[in-house]
């Protein structure tokens, strides 16, 4: 997971991708309480060049709205580069048209804003699954 | 003390400032971050300023761009969502309900609500973590 070593347990890493530096702060924290190891970045293509750095994640959030790389251009651009971790779609948009568009980009699936602990058990629930 | 601080929180839920995303940033807190709500109440209101003044700005134009104020209005809901400020929140969906339909007058009109309701939230908390 995230580049394990033998004998070494790795912590699940995670890139949180969203322009607010609110969000980032917050889903931060939650992520670390439940043991997760997490980098933030403030848009798609900050999330595209750290996978084109050679960086590896066991799971994306991803915003649907920001600015220079929306959410929907980032997963689709990270899919076509053959990036295979979950990415989970978190978007406080209520249109079900533009979140089915965005879940069509190549997530694993959208979760309403905010990110409550509720959310990441659900998360890490699928993730581990997905892992495993 | 302590059950003054809890006499008056529970004031902030009853009265419908606050929602359960509060209690979450709360649960959060810890002796490595014993300042994490305050702080990130902080950032809150540091960060939305700019957005109130882009809206301020945006509904003295005319003709109004719906779709830009929707915008600026879609990240601040996402903000107040953060934090669980409930009633900015719900002036925000206000808000964005005129602009879907293009009433002005009611973008205005809200936006002035939301000032009050975004200013009256900041006094209840800066009294809350003094």
């Amino acid at each position: 997971m995230g580049g394990s070593s033998k004998n070494e347990v790795q912590k699940i890493s995670v890139l949180i991708v969203d322009d607010d530096p609110l969000v980032r702060r917050v889903e931060g924290m939650l992520l670390k309480r439940y043991g997760l190891e997490t980098k933030a970045v403030a848009n798609g293509k900050e999330a595209v060049d750290m996978f084109l750095a050679g960086n590896s994640y066991d799971l994306v959030l991803m915003d649907m709205e920001m600015p220079v790389m929306d959410g929907p251009k980032a997963t689709r651009m990270l899919r076509g580069m053959g990036v295979s971790c979950m990415i989970v779609g978190v978007t406080a948009r209520d249109d079900e048209a533009e979140k089915a568009a965005f879940v069509a980009a190549g997530l694993d699936f959208c979760w309403e804003k905010p990110l409550s602990a509720q959310g990441v058990v659900a998360i890490l629930d699928d993730l581990t699954k997905k892992l495993l | 003390m302590q059950r003054q601080l809890a006499n008056m929180k529970q004031s902030l839920f009853d009265q419908g400032y606050l929602d359960e995303q509060f209690v979450q940033l709360e649960e959060l807190q810890d002796d490595a971050n014993p300042n994490f709500v305050e702080e990130v109440v902080t950032l809150y209101y540091r960060d939305s300023a700019r957005l109130v003044q882009n809206i301020d700005q945006a509904l003295e134009k005319s003709p109004l761009d719906f779709s830009k104020l929707d915008s600026y209005m879609h990240q601040l809901k996402g903000s107040c969502s953060s934090i669980g400020a409930k009633k900015v929140k719900s002036e925000c969906t206000q808000f964005r309900e005129y602009c879907r339909v293009g009433n002005g007058d009611g973008c205005k009109r809200s936006f002035q609500q939301l000032k009050k309701e975004y200013a009256t939230l900041r006094k209840k908390l800066e009294v809350y973590f003094q």
